[in-house]
């Protein structure tokens, strides 16, 4: 099972990073958006465990730190969508173009 | 009592600052206020003449502002010339708040009246007093205030605050003039103290161009405040003013400040032939000039105020002509007559409330001490012998004799025969003729009492000539010298005096020269006297209208050269800033792409670059 170089975590860890910026920073619904934040968390959980096993010192430490990751990105997953519920009972859209606030 | 003299200018002060913070409450009581505090300033003042029997010279100085090395004094300075205006300053003052208290009486703004008729007083005596030429210069300015506030007291009237504005800006012109004389002065001696300035110039610490170009300076000053020719044309202006405040200031005393300033600073003028010879000769072209506007003059104030611009043409004649006792004797008696002439052409304007003198056409007959009063009044001013008039202007004929300015005499002669014909034309048409208008009140005893007053001391204020210039001589030195005419000049000057009452008499009382006749054979020259030799109109057409054109011009170029590159300026930045508030989309999405196209461009340098640097 040590046929996967480093290479193939790294690559498929850019690729799914790609994919998750192109979707926060291109799709119009929220939930789109935090779920694309969520695919660009994974492919950093990824790289931390890939290096944890094939870096120059190999150690425990990138997969701990990787779970203390995924448990905080649930924490922000939840808070993510209870900000986005208060919005959408304010609002009735959950459109993210619309959300321009900052403007002002 | 000498050494509290400082304290003569205080009291009218307390009676400017109490009525102007607290007049409205006080009501009727602000008159009787000013009076008793002015009568104050009058006792102390003969308290100080009383001393000044035996002290020639009082100075009381106190250290003011010091600037570096130099330090500025403030006090009071007695001396008998100071003592002498004092005296007629408080005097005059004292019966004008009186008489004030009957003419002003149904004001509703009696209270501001004497307010500013207090300040005014405070800042004549002041100006009196003074040790020095700053102090003398700040109260000089503080009595163009005074005079500004009274010419516009009524408020409603457009023209009296055309003619306030007017006196103030003409006044300012001679202004000029003085305060670079003093800077030149200073520059020169170090000091501003008068008695330091004198025995710099008897050291001759100065170079006699200089001093010409001081005493010149000063003497323009002297024009604006003493309505000399070129800038006389305020003071006719000035009787919008109610008419206690033309006998108060435009008579007998602010105007006369010019007067007193070429006397206070005299030794200066000595030292400069030049300055002098245009000083004699300004004060005679005015004393003629003003005399032959006087003529033709339909109004009575306005006749008074040109009578007063020649009477002081004459003063400043004989201080030219080296008469300095002639000048001030004929300053002192002028006071009282002038300010008696004034009063009694009060009362008829109270008691008729008219004051173009042919449509009066004799009225003022039925006014028993005014037309008494007024008589003796315009005798004096014409120089009927045994009154006032006669002995000063005899002392100025005799000085100008001595001087040997033959030219000038011939014309104070034919001032002084000309002084007499308008006067009595004055008195004729106002108190002798039909006389169909009856009075409409009564003149009260609170104006005729100063009326009566000031006539008994222009009766006799001429019988005083030689011990006035003893009186002086002690003070001031070799130059107050009262001079004696012969026979044939006392002769000659009662002559013409007697002359023009005559001609007076029989072209509007005899009515046997016909002067409608007259009117028409000169009707230029009339015109020209009507219309008071267009000065106003020259002024108005020259220097005025070159004035409006600079500051039209000015507008313009504020508004359109001015303001379009200040549009530009903040236009462009306006627009900066539209264009840049553009980018604020408040769209995350944006702003995440913005910052990751950065990161990627940083990378791409530092990929290109190969590190930091």
């Amino acid at each position: 099972m040590s046929a996967v170089p480093a290479q193939g975590y790294l690559i498929l860890a850019l690729i799914l990073f790609c994919i998750g910026l192109f979707g926060a920073l291109t799709k119009r619904n929220t939930i789109i958006v935090l779920i694309s934040i969520e695919l660009m968390l994974n492919a950093v959980n990824l790289n931390l465990v890939a290096f944890s096993k094939y870096g120059i010192h190999p150690n425990i430490t990138g997969q701990v730190f990787s779970l203390f990751s995924i448990t905080i990105a649930a924490a922000e997953a939840a808070v993510g969508i209870a900000i986005l519920l208060a919005l959408y009972r304010n609002r009735r859209s959950v459109q993210i173009n619309e959300m321009d606030t900052l403007k002002h | 009592m000498i050494s509290f003299a400082w304290l003569i200018p205080l009291f009218p002060l307390i009676s400017f600052m109490v009525l102007i913070l607290s007049g409205k409450k006080l009501k009727n009581a602000s008159g009787y206020l000013a009076i008793l505090l002015t009568g104050i300033s009058f006792l102390l003042t003969i308290g100080v003449l009383l001393d000044l029997r035996t002290i020639t010279e009082f100075e009381v100085i106190w250290p003011w502002l010091t600037v570096g090395e130099i330090e500025f004094q403030a006090g009071a300075l007695i001396n008998p010339l100071n003592g002498l205006m004092l005296f007629v300053v408080s005097f005059v003052s004292l019966l004008i708040h009186i008489y004030s208290l009957g003419y002003m009486g149904e004001d509703d703004r009696k209270s501001s009246y004497f307010a500013y008729l207090s300040l005014f007083t405070f800042a004549m005596l002041g100006l009196v007093m003074s040790p020095n030429l700053l102090q003398f210069y700040m109260f000089w300015e503080l009595v163009g205030l005074g005079s500004f506030l009274l010419i516009g007291f009524y408020l409603y009237k457009e023209s009296a605050k055309k003619a306030a504005r007017k006196a103030f800006i003409m006044t300012r012109i001679g202004d000029a003039g003085l305060l670079i004389g003093l800077i030149l002065l200073f520059w020169q001696t170090k000091t501003l103290s008068f008695l330091e300035i004198f025995q710099a110039i008897e050291q001759q610490k100065l170079a006699p161009g200089m001093i010409t170009l001081i005493a010149i300076l000063l003497f323009i000053g002297a024009v604006g405040k003493s309505g000399q020719f070129p800038l006389h044309t305020w003071l006719p202006d000035a009787m919008e003013g109610p008419t206690p405040v033309s006998a108060l200031i435009h008579a007998a005393t602010m105007v006369a400040a010019g007067v007193y300033l070429v006397a206070a600073t005299y030794p200066l003028f000595l030292a400069s032939e030049w300055a002098l010879i245009i000083v004699s000769v300004i004060g005679a072209f005015t004393a003629i000039f003003a005399a032959t506007i006087g003529l033709v003059q339909d109004d009575l104030k306005r006749v008074l105020a040109y009578s007063t611009v020649s009477q002081l043409g004459y003063m400043m004649l004989a201080l030219g002509a080296g008469g300095y006792v002639a000048g001030v004797f004929h300053l002192t008696t002028h006071a009282f007559f002038k300010a008696l002439l004034f009063l009694a052409a009060g009362s008829v304007i109270f008691a008729l409330k008219n004051q173009h003198i042919k449509q009066i056409a004799g009225s003022g007959k039925h006014l028993a001490v005014t037309k008494w009063t007024f008589l003796i009044g315009t005798l004096a001013i014409s120089g009927f012998p045994l009154l006032s008039g006669s002995f000063s202007k005899e002392a100025i004929f005799a000085a100008l004799l001595e001087d040997g300015q033959y030219g000038l005499l011939a014309v104070a002669l034919f001032t002084a025969f000309l002084t007499s014909v308008y006067m009595f034309r004055l008195y004729f048409l106002v108190f002798h003729g039909k006389g169909e208008d009856k009075p409409e009140r009564t003149v009260p005893l609170c104006m005729n009492g100063p009326m009566v007053i000031l006539a008994v001391f222009a009766v006799i204020a001429g019988f005083f000539g030689s011990q006035l210039a003893d009186w002086l001589a002690g003070g001031q030195g070799s130059f107050a010298v009262l001079h004696h005419s012969p026979t044939w000049l006392i002769f000659l000057a009662t002559l013409v005096s007697l002359g023009g009452i005559v001609l007076a008499y029989y072209i509007y009382l005899r009515k046997q020269i016909n002067q409608e006749e007259w009117k028409e054979t000169f009707s230029s020259t009339y015109t020209i006297l009507y219309n008071k030799y267009f000065i106003d109109e020259f002024y108005e057409n020259t220097i005025l209208y070159s004035t409006r054109a600079i500051s039209y011009l000015i507008f313009y170029i504020e508004k359109y050269v001015v303001e379009t590159a200040m549009a530009f300026v903040s236009g462009t930045i306006k627009a900066i800033g539209t264009r840049g508030s553009r980018l604020q989309t408040g769209q995350v999405q944006t702003y995440g792409t913005v910052a990751l196209l950065g990161l990627a461009a940083i990378v791409l340098f530092f990929v290109v670059k190969g590190g930091y640097m």
